[in-house]
């Protein structure tokens, strides 16, 4: 028995767009017989994972908490995969950008400092990522150095830089030890839309990205040529389109946006720098963006569905005593059939028992 | 026993399961297959072999778990990348996301429990020999199997006709299906390898280097054997060198823990991973493009007709 495929010559937006969906459903039914064969109600788990959070206004509140900086970083990878490059970093540029914006916050603890703080907090906060994410650009460019492998390995150098920091010269002084910084001034802190609402100016930020981005991919020379540069690298050159210069500006934008969703968690949702500041969004973000299809506002809603993982999550490791493990087994079963179902929407699929085919 | 052949002995067990999941991706990438899951499949085998070990208090079952494990984590890789001609990268990428989540669920209730060392192989008379005694002839089945597994991979991939054919796919699989070689059943096989690898190093690491299990232990290592085949221009050998380089970066780097320099202690836990990035570099400014790389590596297989 063995697959045998054959490009597809013509391929139906239908099928396309509900690729994700039919990806979606079949990782649901596999995570299901997995909460089976743990010998727990695959019932009560989608209850306690979808059903609750979706029904309850805490949760939907909490929904666009956690959908924001998935959807900023997702939107920021979406231009790397678009060019075909492979930016899986995000992870370390997230903390990065928590890093250079949090330095501010911590410089003008308990100062008169007005205003500004919080504009030049986000602005280090995007430039933090986005230099972050040139450093695997510039190796690859200048020195023929794959991307990969590099931008995972500076995840794991943020990561500890950021312990360093939390736990050495920025621990808050009076904090009894606790490996934390000092919590960061109103002015440093980002507001909340609605008051008394968890929901901050960081949903807003991520709205605007998907907005800018549909225009940008859409209706710009710039995001023809990322088209250009991913389907048809020798057609891109061909027409003067320089790869070098993309994959800077791709990795500085993604490294911008996942700096920004850092510094807008750190400094609304957290408050404070401490070791840990993700759940996990960098990497699930890569889910995110190829679940919406690389598309901006397909990006938007499956950022929701992925923070609709996290807090069934959550919910369920408490009410059902499912570890937190399961989300993330969840979100890369996930992904591995998003991708499946890519493939399998420009390829002609038969399984030939032996002696048939040719 | 001196602090110094200590700490050779312990490079040895650090380089081990580098060695061995480095060679198994070595003969997935040369079929022309990239694997990003190595991190998923080793952290696997390193859940499900301790998983096994202390349920039938019996090494031999973990690290046959841990092997099987490695094999069915590549297996559903080899699903999607073959038989829908997924995308290689993001595919491998979701097997290590995969295999970091679920390996928590298996190992959760083994947590705390520990495991007695293995004996190492203790050859008379020449293990009593000063200094390089110990090193060379009083290690652990693994250690004499990985190298003896260098060999027969180079031998493999260099003198046989198996191998060629394995090669000659790797390195442009249009053409290779032209002669009417089996591209797909090849790099089937050679995926399962690279998973078996990868789960035999996860059992080595949490049976013999930490003899306990804790979520995400594999901490890159993985990934720094994938980076270990790029730095060895796919050549086994060089693989053999690279991982003992890097077993060493990492025990140096525990060793400067413990002896307090007063630098501050995540600068040195940094090391490995900068390590890979600067042997990355020299590569490439040694050879300017990837050198070695086979031709149609990370390329889905979709056959003309």
């Amino acid at each position: 028995m063995r697959f045998e495929l054959t490009p597809r010559t013509s391929v139906s937006p239908v099928a396309r767009a509900l690729a994700p969906v039919a990806a979606f459903v079949t990782a649901f039914l596999i995570a299901g017989f997995v909460i089976w064969l743990m010998g727990r109600s695959p019932v009560a788990a989608f209850d306690v994972y979808v059903l609750q959070p979706l029904s309850d206004p805490w949760s939907l509140q909490e929904l666009l908490v956690k959908a924001t900086p998935l959807a900023l970083i997702a939107i920021g990878l979406s231009y790397c995969f678009r060019a075909n490059l492979w930016n899986i970093g995000a992870e370390g540029q997230y903390v990065m950008g928590a890093i250079f914006g949090g330095w501010l916050a911590l410089k003008t603890h308990g100062t008169d400092a007005g205003a500004w703080v919080l504009p030049l907090m986000l602005i280090l906060g995007i430039l933090g990522g986005a230099l972050y994410g040139l450093i695997p650009a510039f190796l690859k460019t200048r020195f023929g150095v794959n991307e990969i492998l590099t931008s995972l390995m500076l995840v794991y150098v943020a990561q500890l830089t950021l312990d360093y920091l939390a736990r050495g010269p920025w621990r808050d002084p009076k904090g009894f030890n606790f490996p934390q910084s000092v919590t960061f001034d109103p002015a440093a802190t980002l507001p909340s839309i609605v008051e008394a609402s968890r929901v901050n100016y960081g949903t807003v930020f991520a709205v605007i990205a998907v907005v800018v981005t549909a225009v940008v991919l859409g209706r710009t020379l710039f995001g023809y040529r990322l088209k250009l540069t991913g389907d048809a690298p020798r057609a891109a050159r061909f027409a003067g389109f320089s790869s070098k210069a993309t994959t800077m500006a791709v990795f500085a934008i993604s490294g911008g946006l996942a700096g920004l969703a850092g510094i807008s968690e750190v400094s609304g949702q957290i408050g404070q720098l401490q070791p840990s500041i993700s759940p996990g969004y960098g990497f699930t973000a890569i889910t995110v963006a190829f679940l919406g299809r690389l598309n901006p506002f397909g990006i938007m809603i499956a950022a929701l569905v992925l923070a609709l993982t996290f807090i069934g999550g959550e919910s369920a490791q408490i009410l059902l005593k499912l570890p937190l493990d399961l989300t993330q087994a969840f979100q890369g079963i996930l992904l591995l059939c998003v991708l499946s179902a890519d493939a399998m929407v420009s390829n002609r699929i038969r399984l030939v028992t032996r002696g048939g085919g040719k | 026993m001196t602090t110094f052949e200590a700490i050779l002995l312990t490079i040895v067990t650090a380089s081990t399961p580098l060695l061995i999941a480095a060679l198994g991706e070595l003969v997935t990438e040369r079929s022309g297959v990239l694997n990003l899951g190595v991190e998923g499949m080793m952290i696997m085998g390193a859940a499900c072999s301790f998983a096994a070990a202390v349920t039938f208090d019996s090494t031999l079952i973990g690290v046959l778990a841990g092997i099987v494990a490695g094999v069915a984590m590549a297996a559903l890789f080899a699903l999607a990348v073959l038989g829908f001609a997924a995308n290689q990268v993001g595919s491998g990428l979701a097997l290590t996301i995969f295999g970091l989540g679920l390996s928590g669920l298996i190992g959760a209730p083994f947590v705390g429990a520990r495991r007695d060392p293995i004996a190492p192989l203790d050859i008379p008379v020449l293990s009593d020999l000063p200094i390089i005694g110990r090193l060379f002839f009083e290690q652990d089945l693994f250690v004499y199997g990985s190298i003896a597994l260098t060999v027969l991979i180079a031998l493999y991939l260099g003198r046989s006709r198996s191998g060629l054919t394995l090669r000659a796919i790797g390195e442009n699989h249009g053409s290779a299906h032209g002669l009417g070689l089996p591209v797909l059943r090849v790099r089937f096989l050679a995926i399962l390898f690279g998973g078996a690898c990868a789960g035999l190093a996860g059992a080595y690491l949490s049976l013999v280097y930490t003899r306990f299990w804790a979520p995400g232990m594999t901490s890159g290592r993985g990934w720094i054997a994938l980076a270990l085949v790029v730095f060895a221009a796919w050549r086994p050998a060089w693989v053999l060198v690279g991982a003992y380089i890097f077993g060493a970066a990492t025990v140096l780097q525990l060793h400067a823990q413990a002896a307090q320099f007063g630098v501050p202690a995540q600068a040195l836990s940094a090391i490995p991973y900068l390590a890979t990035i600067i042997a990355l570099l020299l590569l490439s400014l040694r050879h300017g493009r990837a050198i070695g790389a086979p031709g149609s590596l990370g390329v889905p297989f979709v056959p003309d007709r």
